[in-house]
């Protein structure tokens, strides 16, 4: 086979990815001149906020210059920096760019800043109590894992390097563990063995995405037994390879599909499972999603964000770049099973949410039924249903952030987020009440916001999918158009709607910290929703020479 | 008669003898130390017969050589330590040194 | 197509006053008073006016078949076969839609201007009325089903908030969200027959798009049409389609929205439930003609559930209290009327109705508006009457609409309703015959007469029956009651209506502003019908000549039953007759008190009489069935997935959790007293081994030299031995 060489052309991803991590160290140094200079814990404290800010300003602003060099180029592999790490495994340190991760990098810098602005505490009269306000707590120990965890996802984009990949995938889950646990909800108990709260969620959360690490990391290894010579960043050859790009290439020659089986079933089918599940998880997809509604409710709100707007995207990316483009043969065998778990995904989550009293918890359901388009517009292998997917990916990043700021929002005020207990909060919290609407509508794909143009696309794209069945899985999902319309108006109707309760007559309306965060996230929801082509240029090549080779594979469904 | 190396072994064995006995059964730190003057040149009896009757070199006396320097370094260093442990508990009762047992 | 660069304007106009009210809008309220916030808010809608009727007129200087003006803003989606713009395209019907929709809309900002003085949330309701016309323009002038989409939605989002505008009220509230949801169940049928379209297309004829003209062309193409029906797509995309203008325009089966949407400013009611977004059905049906003319199915269903919808709506708007329940009803049969011409294929005559019933409609509601806001928010008709004296531009205003929808000679509702009857009487492209419609819709005329006067007479005639014995009605009153009391601050200073609070002082005219909107609508409620002149007067059809360009070429396929001039003089003179009949009828029972027949025949009548008001009065428990088959289902359904999804779902992941902590506590018993104790055993008997042993350990020196040789001795044993 013939590897193109992908050779070194810019660092500037790199310094964008490590960027957050200088910032830890920064932190961390200021912890340990703190004694030398006396330095109280407010000036520390500071120290530590500034340099969070910074950090993901730099990234943020880095990603920009990223963007604006990388479109111009779509679709083309771009920003690599590749060098040999560990010779002995053929281990590669390979970063770069393609149509598949630029739009999620630029995500990941956007989420990072907005989420970063919500961990600042300045300008809200936030209340303390016996728990004091995540803000105000152990500032450098949360802003240290707050860039660490900037720094695994950013890299879990990045890597083009399955080892490499998995390292970050990895440095994802730590921080967030720490994050939920120490700075969440405390323990609370819901009844007789019905523990909840902060610890259980992040040892949910990290349980359950690391039994998906371990079957990926099975399957990485045995992709890596299986993959044939290729060549190494220097030169060298190589008789195995990490190299996504290379592994790509002969998946799609049909290396793994014809590869030895194991324990009788085909070798690509097997590794596609195995990377499937450890994938899925994380979208989440029904039925493994149960751990998201825990951690989302009990993660301090940035955190939800970033879960939500970046986190669950790291899934939907894998199953794009390992699934379907490593292993085409068994993507198109597993297409209509992914397609229907989608679908249920859905519909399903749909009407959980409509069930739902918990604000948090009905975010978190949305967030599921909305990734399940991600699951159905991908395994259509059209060209617009893979777009869709994506498009989808993007708008949900952008939109669940702010649903879950908003939560966030009533939660600092009312120290509650039981959406029954509030009511005619519109008379008090009129901007809050503008935003919410306008949040919700995009969540719930209105037409002219970023929502609706990822939904439109994945059910066009599904509806033409080859296979007869998707008609019927686009049919019942679509349905999904009027449930989440009911449960989120139930919702402004429960929360802001009739007679103010005069128990929150103490409330007050958004302050500067909240509309930092919120208002740009609105301003690119609407504009994503009428002008949405400079996103969907990004990747729109990639994605659609990536539909056609896989469709051009006519191999047999289900 | 010739004088073969067993004669000299005989000779090497008794002074062997003589110097266990006198090692086991002196209670003297001295006498003790006597004793195994005469152990060692029961060795360096040894060694030089062995020299003399094997052929070609002298490996065997210059070890004898080395055997006899070393066991005048070793009685003044053991005079030295009876000397101290005498300070010490005035005896040279090798009995009465038992207090480092286990 | 002629490129023509202003269109955009025409929707970007209201956006601009939409977008700063909504997020200025507090601010300039509180500090410049309601005149800066409705001066911008309503001349620019009037901008838009403008720019559609220079629109209208440069595009009549046009010549051609395809004569349309055409803009497009930028692409908004192109992937693969989809490729969208945001584009304008102002074809004569389009043109048509806009100048109706922006001079109604406009009239009805300059009534609301009084309407809505002192409410509390004055910016608010510009803010929401602008992004209206800002949807309903962008719906009627968008040149592609999916950008079309994005004004369809956006009206059903302003027909939300405006429903929903007293939101302090829980029942208005909910109103609101009832219209939404029913309007997305519409929206389910109108997304997935755009898939079935766009790639029905894409298999059939081998090119597709989501462009009304390309589609028309597509489907145009020579041959193409066969094929199509072959497929059953025109059928299958028709009632796709139609189950989204059933949503939009309130037919049955999702009517039920629209009577409820009365909770919100009688304005809204005008603009938005009578004139113009719920006749986005009818566009949207006439906008797909080319399709609907393939499929006779789906033409029959549309004319047939029209003409159900128009009966079934007028026998409910019989007995109605409420003046704008009555409104409402009538609104929503009219709409079925619009429905029956645009199913028989006579699309014209649809959109003539359409506009016609724009007029008086709009004029009705904003007079029960005027009436409304006279009385202090009474809205129900026994509390009502004799206002005739008091409110003359009202009251004439009224009237003449009312003559208007009823259909007497040379008012405009006699022009298109008498035409819509026509058309279905002799058509015969459907699967049912015309005549069997035609008669429904004669009894639905004769129905719209008789309540529509008696609501006339009940308000207007006879003597005032509110005032301070009846205090307190219920409707609109609670909403602005509320927003007056919760009014704080700068807001606080000089609201209320003329005349609030004070529930004994007789009825007054309205300010002027809202009379002489009244009056231009009353103008063209009279005279709008003399664009479509039938043929049989032989004088120029205006209104179907400017349509015929869209039109012309899918009526050709349709077959009529070619009935000849005698027959259509006949039913002309009966439709005369049955809207003279109804309003004699409404005349004799309502004019004054004096009649009392309704009342006898409601207390003492037979059991059947009184059971069927019944059954009638509660709108034959529609909403009930629907509360019980869809929205219980719907609920307990979510509850149960809830529950699976806490108590399954999740359960399994914690009982995988407790099985794994299980096993933990299994194997920490035996790490603990198994590997562990092993390890602990070794050292044991390492202890026990060393503590035996350091007694040889004696300190003499002598007693170690026998060891020695006693080792020594059996070294050489051995030795002796092995050797």
């Amino acid at each position: 086979m013939d590897f193109p060489q992908y050779a070194t052309t810019s660092h500037l991803l790199t310094w964008i990815i490590f960027t957050p991590l200088i910032g830890v160290g920064l932190i961390l140094l200021s912890l340990a001149i703190k004694p030398i200079f006396g330095w109280s814990k407010v000036v520390t404290d500071t120290i530590a906020r500034g340099t969070g800010l910074a950090a993901t300003a730099v990234v943020f602003l880095l990603a920009i210059v990223l963007g604006v060099g990388y479109a111009d180029q779509p679709g083309e592999l771009a920003f690599v920096h590749h060098f040999v790490w560990i010779r002995q495994f053929h281990i590669e340190y390979f970063v770069g760019v393609d149509g598949l991760n630029v739009a999620l990098i630029l995500l990941t810098a956007l989420i990072g800043l907005v989420a970063m602005v919500a961990s600042l505490p300045w300008g809200g009269r936030i209340e303390e109590g016996d728990h004091p306000h995540f803000s105000k707590r152990r500032v450098p120990g949360y802003m240290a894992l707050f860039l660490i965890l900037e720094t695994g996802i950013l890299g879990t984009f990045c890597a083009l390097d399955f080892f490499l990949f998995y390292v970050f995938w990895e440095l994802m889950l730590l921080p967030m563990y720490f994050l939920i646990g120490v700075w969440g909800a405390p323990t609370r108990v819901e009844g007789p063995g019905w523990i909840r709260g902060g610890p259980y969620a992040a040892i949910k959360f990290f349980l359950y995405t690391l039994v998906g690490s371990v079957l990926m990391l099975l399957a990485m290894i045995m992709l890596y037994y299986a993959s044939g010579p290729a060549v190494l960043a220097d030169g060298t050859v190589s008789e195995h390879t990490f190299n996504i790009l290379y592994l790509a290439q002969m998946g799609q020659a049909g290396h793994f599909a014809s590869a030895a089986p194991i324990l009788g079933m085909a070798f690509s089918k097997v590794i596609f499972v195995g990377l499937f599940i450890g994938f899925a998880i994380k979208v989440p997809m029904f039925p493994l999603h149960t751990w998201l509604p825990d951690a989302h409710v009990d993660a301090p709100t940035p955190i939800s964000v970033i879960l939500a707007g970046l986190l669950l995207k790291t899934g939907g990316y894998g199953i794009l770049r390992f699934n379907f483009q490593i292993l085409p043969d068994a993507a198109h065998w597993a297409a209509i099973a992914v397609a229907i778990l989608g679908a249920i995904s859905i519909v399903y989550a749909a009407f959980v949410c409509m069930a739902q009293t918990d604000l948090k918890k009905l975010i978190a359901y949305s967030s599921v039924s909305h990734m399940g388009f991600v699951l159905l517009g991908a395994a259509s292998f059209t060209d617009l249903g893979m777009n869709g997917a994506m498009f989808v990916m993007i708008a949900h990043g952008i939109i669940s952030p702010m649903l879950f700021l908003i939560a966030g929002v009533i939660y600092d005020r009312a120290h509650t987020r039981d959406i029954n207990s509030f009511g005619g909060l519109a008379v008090k919290l009129p901007e809050y009440a503008g935003i919410t609407g306008l949040a919700f509508m995009a969540s719930l794909g209105l037409p002219g916001l970023a929502g609706f143009v990822g939904e439109i696309m994945v059910f066009l794209g599904a509806y033409g999918a080859t296979q007869t069945i998707f008609k019927v899985i686009v049919g019942v999902s679509a349905f999904a158009l009027v449930i989440t319309a009911s449960y989120y108006l139930w919702a402004i109707h429960r929360m802001f709607l009739g007679q103010f309760n005069q128990k929150w007559s103490g409330l007050w309306d958004m302050n500067w910290r909240e509309r930092f965060a919120l208002y740009p996230l609105a301003v690119l929801t609407v504009v994503l929703g009428f002008y949405p082509m400079p996103v969907l240029d990004l990747f729109r090549n990639t994605l659609g020479s990536m539909a056609a080779s896989i469709a051009a594979l006519n191999l047999p469904g289900l | 008669m010739t004088i073969t190396v067993t004669h000299y072994l005989l000779i090497s064995a008794l002074l062997l003898g003589f110097g266990l006995y006198c090692v086991l059964t002196r209670r003297s730190a001295v006498a003790v130390l006597m004793g195994i003057e005469l152990i060692l040149n029961a060795a360096n009896v040894n060694l030089v017969a062995f020299s003399r009757f094997t052929v070609g070199d002298i490996d065997g006396q210059l070890f004898a050589l080395f055997g006899i320097l070393l066991a005048a370094a070793e009685a003044a260093v053991a005079l030295a330590i009876v000397l101290a442990v005498y300070r010490s508990i005035s005896s040279v009762d090798v009995d009465d040194t038992s207090s480092m047992k286990g | 197509m002629a490129s023509y660069p202003y269109l955009f304007l025409i929707p970007l106009l209201p956006l601009l006053s939409a977008a700063f009210y909504g997020v200025f809008g507090l601010k300039v309220h509180r500090r410049f008073g309601e005149k800066a916030v409705h001066w911008p808010a309503v001349l620019l809608p009037w901008g838009s006016f403008l720019v559609s009727a220079i629109g209208l007129v440069t595009l009549a200087s046009l010549h051609g078949e395809h004569a349309a003006l055409h803009q497009s803003v930028w692409s908004w989606i192109h992937i693969g076969a989809l490729q969208v713009d945001l584009a304008f395209l102002m074809d004569p019907l389009s043109a048509v839609m806009a100048v109706v929709v922006s001079l109604v809309g406009s009239l009805i900002h300059v009534y609301s201007i009084g309407y809505m003085k002192g409410d509390r949330s004055y910016w608010r309701y510009f803010s929401y009325l602008n992004l209206f016309m800002f949807s309903m323009l962008v719906l009627v002038l968008a040149d592609n089903f999916l950008f079309m989409f994005v004004g369809w939605e956006g009206v059903g989002l302003c027909s939300y908030l405006l429903i929903a505008f007293w939101y302090t009220d829980r029942e208005k509230a909910a109103a609101g969200m009832k219209a939404f949801v029913v309007n997305r169940v519409g929206d389910y049928g109108f997304t997935v027959g755009l898939l079935v379209l766009f790639w029905g297309l894409l298999g059939v004829v081998g090119a597709t798009s989501l462009n009304f003209h390309e589609v028309q062309q597509l489907v145009n193409a020579p041959g193409m049409a066969d094929r199509l029906v072959q497929v059953g797509l025109p059928t299958a995309v028709c009632l796709l389609f139609f189950l989204g203008a059933t949503g939009k325009s309130a037919q049955i089966p999702l009517y039920v929205w629209l009577p409820d949407a009365m909770a919100g400013p009688t304005p809204v009611s005008a603009l938005i439930h009578a004139a113009t977004m719920v006749t986005a059905g009818v566009y949207m049906v006439a906008r797909v003609h080319f399709l609907f003319a393939l499929s006779p199915t789906a033409m029959t269903v549309v004319a047939v559930v029209g003409a159900l919808t128009a009966l079934f709506a007028a026998t409910i708007g019989l007995f109605q209290h409420d003046i704008k329940k009555v409104l409402a009803y009538s609104t929503v049969s009219q709409l079925g009327f619009m429905f029956m011409a645009v199913g028989v294929g006579a699309w014209w005559v649809g959109i003539f109705h359409l506009v016609t019933h724009a007029f008086f409609k709009a004029c009705l509601f904003l007079g029960s508006g005027s009436v409304i806001l006279g009385c202090h928010h009474e809205q129900d008709m026994r509390r009502l009457g004799g206002l005739g004296k008091l409110m003359p531009w009202t009251a004439a205003s009224y009237l003449l609409s009312c003559f208007a929808i009823a259909g007497f000679p040379l008012f405009s509702g006699f022009f298109s309703k008498d035409e819509i009857l026509w058309q279905t009487f002799d058509s015969a492209t459907l699967l049912v015959p015309g005549t069997l419609l035609w008669g429904i819709g004669a009894v639905a005329a004769l129905c719209t007469s008789f309540y529509m006067f008696r609501s006339y007479y009940l308000t207007f005639s006879g003597t005032y029956r509110g005032g301070a014995a009846q205090q307190q009605g219920t409707g609109e009153e609670a909403g602005h009651k509320m927003a007056a009391a919760k009014a704080s601050g700068p807001d606080a200073s000089p609201l209320g209506h003329p005349g609030q609070g004070h529930g004994h002082t007789l009825p007054r005219e309205s300010p002027k502003n809202m009379t002489i909107v009244l009056a231009v609508l009353a103008f063209f409620a009279v005279v709008a019908g003399f664009v479509g002149l039938p043929h049989l007067w032989h004088l120029p059809n205006l209104f179907e000549h400017w349509l015929a360009p869209v039109f012309e070429a899918a009526s050709q396929g349709l077959a009529n039953a070619g009935y000849g001039a005698g027959v259509e003089w006949t039913l002309m003179a009966i439709s005369v007759v049955i809207a003279l009949a109804g309003f004699f009828l409404a005349r004799w029972l309502y004019r004054d008190e004096r009649n009392p027949i309704p009342r006898r025949l409601l207390e003492q009548g037979s059991p059947f009489i009184r059971g069927l008001h019944r059954v009638v009065y509660n709108k034959y428990y529609v909403d009930e069935a629907y509360q019980v088959a869809f929205v219980d289902r719907a609920t307990g359904l979510a509850s149960m997935l809830a529950w699976f999804d806490d108590h399954v779902v999740d359960g399994l992941v914690n009982l995988a959790g407790a099985i794994g902590r299980f096993f933990g506590r299994i194997q920490g018993a035996i790490d603990l007293y198994f590997v562990d104790g092993l390890v602990n055993l070794l050292a044991r008997t390492f202890l026990v081994v060393g503590k035996q042993f350091r007694t040889i350990q004696t300190g003499r020196v002598q007693s170690y030299v026998y060891g020695v040789m006693a080792g020594s001795g059996l070294l050489i044993v051995i030795l002796l031995l092995v050797v």
